[in-house]
C-alpha cells in the first residue's frame, strides 16, 4: 500500500479498502523506522496525525469529505503549522511553536490531508544539498552516502522512500526541482504568485514559491488544485481563477512546440545526463511534440544575479530573528548589541550567515547600484529572454541539474561550486515562471530529472506534458531498494 | 577588489553577527570569491534596462480598513524568552 | 557676527485609520501592552504585509491639499536597522517614488508677512513600538501596540529661519491634517510629532551649516524651546572655535537642553531597497478626482470668508479657523442665531475657558452648538442679560438642561416690569440716604461713580435680573428729581 500514489490512495479510501487511520499508522511506522537512517523528518506528529485520521474516517463515513480526505502527506518544515514546532531547519527556531497555519497548510487541512510531520531542509532553505540543516543532513534513499539535494531534501527523500505518498516543498532557486531530480520524484515550482506565501517562512520574497513534491504529475495536479489560488494575506498572490489541473492531464501533446535552450546543453553538462535528457525528449517527440533549438543567451548571468537578489532579500528577511520575541536568545546578554549579535551568531548556521553577509554587503551604501540595481536589471534581461522564446514555443525542456546527486560533504566547503550547480533552475525563479522536474532515467543507480519550463500560469500544460510522458515511461515508478 | 577584514567587521556589525576573530580571514576570502562571481554580471550592458523588482508586473491590491485581529498576546509570548507584565524585555537601552 | 538659522521639519502624522497600515490590528491608543500587536505587527516568521486602502486615500488627500504631485506609481521600501521597538529589523517606509512630492504651504511670519514653505515629500510608513526605560530594573520593556500604526511623514525643505516660523508651519500643518480628517492631531498621545533639523550659518554664507536632528518633539512649546536652545548651543560652539557634529539629539524638557542620543551614535546604513513583499501602488486620475471632491473648505479659505462675509476681525477669524472642530461648531451655532460676533466671543471666551479648565474638547463638550445658539438668542431678545447668561452657560455645562429650562428652573428671566424695578430702586435709595445726599452735591464725574454704586445695589436686590437699561433710566430719574 505504501507504494500507492495519491490517486490510488484516494480510491482505496473511497472503496473502503483501508481506513485513514490504518493508512496513517502505516506511514507513521515507516517514518519512524527509516528516519534514523534518512533523517528526512524533523518532527513526526504521530498523535495529531492519528487524531486527525480518526476524524477523517468519520467524515468519510458521513460523506462530509473530499476525494483527498484522510490521505497522509508531509509538510516541509518551512511552513508554519499551528501549535506544531516549525524550525525552518535552524537552531534559531528549534523551539518555535508556530501560533498559526500557513495558508497552504490551512488549505490542505481543509481538504482533508493528514499531516504526518515536518520534513528536514537546508537551514532557511539556503542550500542545495540539505547539509546546512541544524538537524543534520538528509540522506538520499537511492544511495545514503549521497545528498538528496536541497533545500527541500527531506520532502524529496521521504517521497522517494515512500515514507509519505506526497509532500510539499518550496523553491527559491531550484529547491523543489533539484531535490526532486536527485531523488527521482516529480516536483513542481508554480508561477510566482500562484501559491500563497503566507506562513511560509521567507528566504527571498520575490523568488520563493511553494509547490508539490509527488510521485507523479497527476498527484501534483491534485495538490495544486488545493494549494493554488488567491490569498488576501499575501499581496503578491495573484487574483486569477484557478483551473482544475487534473482536467488537462490527458490532453494530447501532438503539435506541442518544445524549445531546447542551447545554453542548457553546453559544457557544464554531464554527458550521460545529456544523453538521458535527449532520449526523454525523443519520447516526447514520439508523442507528437516538435522540438526547436532556442537561445537563452544570458543564462550564465542568472547565477550572479540570483546570488545578489536572494541574499539581499534574505539579509533583510532574517533581521527579525533577534532573540526578542521568538527564536534563540543568547545567555546573559550584556547589552543590546550583544543580545542581537550573539543570538544571531549562535542561532544561524554558516551558510545562512554567509548569505546574510553577502546580502548586507550588496545593499550597503556605495554598492547598491553596482550590485543590487545591476542584478535587478540583469533579472529584467533574463525575463525578457524568456518572453521572446515563449513567442515561438509552448514549453522548454532541459536537464534539471548538470549531474546526479553528489556525495555528502563533497561540496559543503565549496560554496561557489554549490552555487554554480543551480544553473538550470534559478532562471525560472528570477523570471517567476513555472517549472517541473520529472524522473527521466538513471546513471549508476542515481536518478536523473528532466525539467520543463512553462510560460506564466501554464502549470496545467507542464503537468499535462509530464503526465503524458509518465504514461509511456516508468522512471517515476522506480523505488529505491530497501523501501519497496 | 577584495572584502578585507575591516570590511567584514563592518558588515558583521550592520548584520548583527558576532563573528569570531578566528573566522574573519576565511570569511573575508569566501566573500571575496562570491563577489568575484557576482561581478561576472558586469559582462552585460544594462544601460536603459529597467530594473525588475517583481517577476509579475502587477500593482498592489488594497485591504479594507477594518479591525480583524484580536488579542493573542499569551499565545504569541509563549515563544518569547523574556517577558514581564505583557512586555518583551531586552537589556537596558540608553537613549 | 550675524547668524542665520536654518530649520527643516519632519512631521509624523498618525493617520486616523481603524486598523494598522499593514495588518488588521486596532490602532486605538492606550491598550494593555502588546494586546494590539498581531502576528504581522510582531514580524512572526512567515507573515506578510497587506496595505490598508485608507492610508493611500489619506496620503493622496494631503498631497492634493498642498498642491503636490501625486505620481501614478508609488512604491514601498525597507529601511533596515536593528532596534528593539522595530520587530522585523526593518521599517516599511517609502524611499524612491513617495506617494506625495513637491507641495507647498503658506505661513505667516512674526512680522505678519506671508512666506511659502516648500514640502519636499510626504511618504507613508509604519510606526515603531514603544520602549519603556527605567521601570524594569536592568531591562528595557517593549510594547508593540503602536508598531505598524500608519504614519505620514511630511518632510519640509529647510525653509524656516527661526523657531517662530517653525511653529507657524507646524500649526498650519496641524490644522490642515485635522481639517482633512486624516489625523486627530493629538500631540500628547503622539499622533502628531516632529523631528527638527537645525543648523546655523553666517548670514552671507551660501552653504548650509552642519545640522543636528532633534528627535521626537511632541508639543509646540517644547519644539520652540528645543530649537532655540539648539540654535544658541550651535552658535556658542562655533564662536568658541568648535565644530558642529552631525548627530541626533534628544530634547530634555526638564532641563531645557538637547543632548546627543547614545543609541543613535553609530553610523547607520539603512540599506533601503524595494520591499519584495509589496507590489507598487497605482494611483489613477479617477481616484484623485474622487478624493479631491472630499476635501472640505480649508482654514485659509474659511478665514477669508469669515472676514469678508461675516465681518469678523482677522484675529477672531484666525482663532475660529485653526481647529476644524471649533470652526464647525461656530458655523453650527450660526445656524441657530445670527450674530457672528457674539457667537465668536462666547466660543473663544467662556466655552474655550471651560474646555481648557476641564481638559475637554469639542467632541466631548456638554454644551452643543444648538444650546449655545439658543442661549445667545435669549440674550438678544432680552430674556436674560449677558451677566445672567454666564450663570446659564455654567448650568448648561453642568448638564442642567438647555437655556430655557435653566432660566425657568432658576427663575433667571430678566425683570422688565417697571413697577417691580421701581421697587428695587426705591429700596436702594431709601437705604442709602448718605450716598443720595452726596450725589446731589457732586460733580458729573462723581455722580457717575455713585450711579454705579446704586446700580450694583439694585442688581444685588434683583439677583441680577433687573433689566440694566431700565434700572439706569429709573434711577437717574429718581435721583435727579
Amino acid at each position: 500500500m505504501h507504494q500507492s500514489t495519491l490517486t490510488e490512495l484516494s480510491s482505496a479510501l473511497e472503496l473502503k479498502k483501508i481506513s485513514s487511520e490504518e493508512l496513517t499508522r502505516m506511514y507513521i511506522e515507516r517514518c519512524k523506522k527509516h528516519n534514523n537512517s534518512l533523517n528526512c523528518f524533523i518532527t513526526i506528529s504521530e498523535e495529531s496525525a492519528i487524531h486527525k485520521a480518526k476524524i477523517a474516517d468519520k467524515k468519510r463515513a458521513s460523506g462530509d469529505c473530499t476525494p483527498l480526505t484522510g490521505i497522509p502527506i508531509a509538510q516541509k518544515d518551512i511552513f508554519c503549522v499551528n501549535e506544531i514546532k516549525t524550525t525552518c531547519g535552524s537552531k534559531m527556531l528549534s523551539n518555535f511553536i508556530a501560533p498559526y497555519d500557513a495558508t497552504l497548510v490551512k488549505r490542505m487541512d481543509e481538504n482533508g490531508f493528514i499531516m504526518l510531520g515536518k520534513t528536514n531542509m537546508d537551514e532557511f532553505a539556503m542550500g542545495s544539498s540539505n547539509e546546512t540543516s541544524f538537524f543534520g543532513p538528509v540522506k538520499n534513499p537511492w544511495n545514503v552516502s549521497c545528498v538528496p539535494g536541497g533545500s527541500s531534501g527531506g520532502s524529496a527523500s521521504a517521497v522517494a522512500a515512500r515514507l509519505c505518498p506526497a509532500a510539499t516543498g518550496t523553491d527559491t532557486g531550484g529547491s523543489i526541482r533539484q531535490p526532486a531530480s536527485f531523488c527521482g520524484i516529480t516536483g513542481l515550482k508554480p508561477t510566482y504568485g500562484r501559491v500563497s506565501r503566507y506562513g511560509m517562512i521567507a528566504f527571498a520574497s520575490s523568488l520563493d514559491q511553494g509547490g508539490p513534491m509527488t510521485q507523479t504529475a497527476e498527484d501534483a495536479a491534485l495538490i495544486m488544485n488545493v494549494i493554488s489560488g488567491f490569498d488576501k494575506h499575501d499581496s503578491t498572490s495573484v487574483d486569477k481563477k484557478i483551473e482544475d489541473y487534473t482536467k488537462s492531464l490527458n490532453n494530447s501533446i501532438k503539435g506541442l512546440k518544445i524549445g531546447l535552450p542551447k545554453q542548457y546543453f553546453e559544457e557544464n553538462l554531464n554527458s550521460e545526463v545529456a544523453d538521458i535528457t535527449e532520449a526523454s525528449i525523443k519520447e516526447l517527440e514520439k508523442l507528437g511534440a516538435k522540438c526547436i533549438d532556442v537561445d537563452l543567451p544570458n543564462t550564465e548571468l542568472s547565477i550572479p544575479a540570483y546570488y545578489v537578489v536572494a541574499p539581499a532579500e534574505c539579509s533583510s528577511n532574517l533581521s527579525r530573528y533577534d532573540g526578542v520575541r521568538f527564536g534563540h536568545r543568547c545567555d546573559n546578554p550584556k547589552d543590546l548589541i550583544d543580545l542581537y549579535s550573539r543570538s544571531r551568531q549562535e542561532g544561524f548556521g554558516k551558510e545562512v550567515k554567509r548569505r546574510i553577509m553577502i546580502g548586507t554587503y550588496v545593499l550597503s551604501a556605495g554598492y547598491y547600484d553596482a550590485y543590487y540595481l545591476k542584478a535587478q536589471k540583469v533579472r529584467q534581461i533574463i525575463s525578457d529572454d524568456f518572453k521572446k522564446v515563449f513567442k515561438n514555443v509552448d514549453i522548454l525542456a532541459s536537464p534539471t541539474t548538470t549531474g546526479t546527486a553528489f556525495q555528502l560533504n563533497e561540496k559543503l566547503n565549496d560554496p561557489i561550486s554549490m552555487y554554480l550547480s543551480d544553473i538550470y533552475t534559478v532562471s525560472a525563479n528570477l523570471a517567476g515562471l513555472p517549472a517541473i522536474s520529472i524522473p527521466s532515467g538513471f546513471i549508476d543507480a542515481l536518478p536523473v530529472g528532466m525539467q520543463l519550463i512553462g510560460n506564466y500560469f501554464q502549470e496545467s500544460l507542464l503537468m499535462n506534458v509530464a503526465h503524458q510522458y509518465q504514461k509511456v515511461t516508468d522512471w517515476h515508478q522506480k523505488i529505491p531498494s530497501g523501501y519497496q | 577588489m577584495s572584502i578585507d577584514k575591516s570590511e567584514v567587521q563592518k558588515i558583521a556589525l550592520l548584520a548583527r553577527l558576532a563573528i569570531g576573530d578566528e573566522d574573519i580571514t576565511s570569511i573575508s576570502k569566501e566573500l571575496t570569491d562570491i563577489v568575484e562571481l557576482i561581478k561576472t554580471m558586469n559582462s552585460v550592458d544594462t544601460t536603459d534596462i529597467e530594473p525588475l523588482a517583481h517577476p509579475l508586473e502587477l500593482f498592489s491590491r488594497l485591504r479594507t480598513d477594518e479591525v480583524t485581529e484580536t488579542d493573542q498576546r499569551e499565545n504569541f509570548q509563549a515563544n518569547s524568552a523574556e517577558t514581564k507584565d505583557g512586555y518583551y524585555l531586552v537589556p537596558k537601552v540608553i537613549e | 557676527m550675524k547668524w542665520q538659522t536654518v530649520i527643516g521639519l519632519e512631521i509624523h502624522a498618525q493617520l486616523a485609520t481603524k486598523s494598522k497600515i499593514f495588518s488588521g490590528s486596532s490602532t486605538l491608543y492606550g491598550g494593555a501592552p502588546n494586546t494590539q500587536a498581531c502576528a504581522v505587527d510582531l514580524g512572526l516568521p512567515g507573515v506578510l504585509p497587506v496595505i490598508n486602502e485608507q492610508v493611500i486615500s489619506m496620503a493622496i488627500k494631503f498631497g492634493l491639499a498642498i498642491g503636490a504631485e501625486i505620481p501614478e506609481k508609488s512604491i514601498f521600501a525597507r529601511k533596515n536597522y536593528f532596534y528593539p521597538d522595530l520587530p522585523k529589523g526593518y521599517q516599511i517606509s517609502q524611499f524612491e517614488l513617495p506617494i506625495v512630492a513637491n507641495g507647498q504651504i503658506e505661513i505667516e511670519t512674526e512680522e505678519r508677512k506671508s512666506k511659502v514653505i516648500k514640502i519636499t515629500r510626504a511618504h507613508l510608513e509604519e510606526d515603531a513600538g514603544k520602549s519603556i526605560h527605567g521601570e524594569f530594573g536592568n531591562n528595557t520593556a517593549i510594547d508593540l501596540n503602536r508598531a505598524g500604526n500608519p504614519l505620514l511623514e511630511i518632510v519640509s525643505e529647510p525653509d524656516m529661519n527661526n523657531a517662530k516660523e517653525a511653529i507657524s508651519y507646524l500649526k498650519k500643518i496641524h490644522s490642515l491634517v485635522q481639517y482633512l480628517e486624516i489625523c486627530d492631531g493629538n500631540m500628547q498621545e503622539g499622533s502628531f510629532r516632529c523631528d527638527a533639523n537645525v543648523s546655523v550659518r553666517h548670514i552671507d554664507e551660501k552653504e548650509l551649516g552642519t545640522r543636528t536632528e532633534i528627535k521626537n518633539l511632541n508639543s509646540f512649546k517644547f519644539i520652540e524651546s528645543a530649537i532655540n536652545y539648539e540654535v544658541s548651543r550651535q552658535i556658542d560652539s562655533i564662536e568658541s572655535g568648535k565644530r558642529i557634529t552631525q548627530e541626533t539629539r534628544l530634547y530634555d524638557p526638564n532641563k531645557n537642553e538637547t543632548r546627543p542620543m547614545r543609541s543613535k551614535e553609530e553610523a547607520n546604513d539603512y540599506r533601503y531597497f524595494p520591499d519584495p513583499d509589496l507590489l507598487p501602488i497605482f494611483i489613477s486620475d479617477e481616484m484623485k478626482i474622487k478624493i479631491k471632491k472630499q476635501i472640505p473648505e480649508l482654514p485659509d479659505e474659511k478665514r477669508a470668508r469669515f472676514i469678508k462675509e461675516l465681518g469678523l476681525s482677522e484675529y477672531d477669524s484666525i482663532n475660529l479657523t485653526i481647529n476644524p472642530d471649533i470652526a464647525y461648531y461656530f458655523e453650527e451655532t450660526l445656524k441657530i442665531t445670527d450674530d457672528p460676533k457674539i457667537c465668536a466671543n462666547w466660543i473663544m471666551g467662556d466655552l474655550s475657558a471651560a474646555l481648557n479648565k476641564e481638559n475637554k474638547n469639542l467632541k466631548n463638550n456638554p454644551v452643543s452648538s444648538k444650546m449655545l445658539g439658543e442661549m445667545i438668542n435669549l440674550i438678544k431678545n432680552n430674556t436674560i442679560s449677558g451677566k445672567i447668561a454666564k450663570i446659564v452657560f455654567e448650568a448648561m455645562w453642568n448638564g442642567e438642561g438647555n437655556a430655557k429650562e435653566i432660566i425657568k428652573d432658576k427663575n433667571l428671566q430678566q425683570v422688565t416690569d417697571s413697577k417691580e424695578i421701581e421697587k428695587f430702586v426705591d429700596e436702594a435709595i431709601n437705604e442709602n440716604k448718605t450716598q443720595v445726599d452726596q450725589y446731589k452735591k457732586s460733580t458729573d464725574e462723581k455722580k457717575q461713580k455713585l450711579i454705579s454704586f446704586f446700580v450694583g445695589q439694585i442688581m444685588k436686590k434683583s439677583k441680577g435680573k433687573a433689566n440694566p437699561s431700565q434700572v439706569n433710566q429709573l434711577l437717574k430719574n429718581k435721583l435727579d428729581d
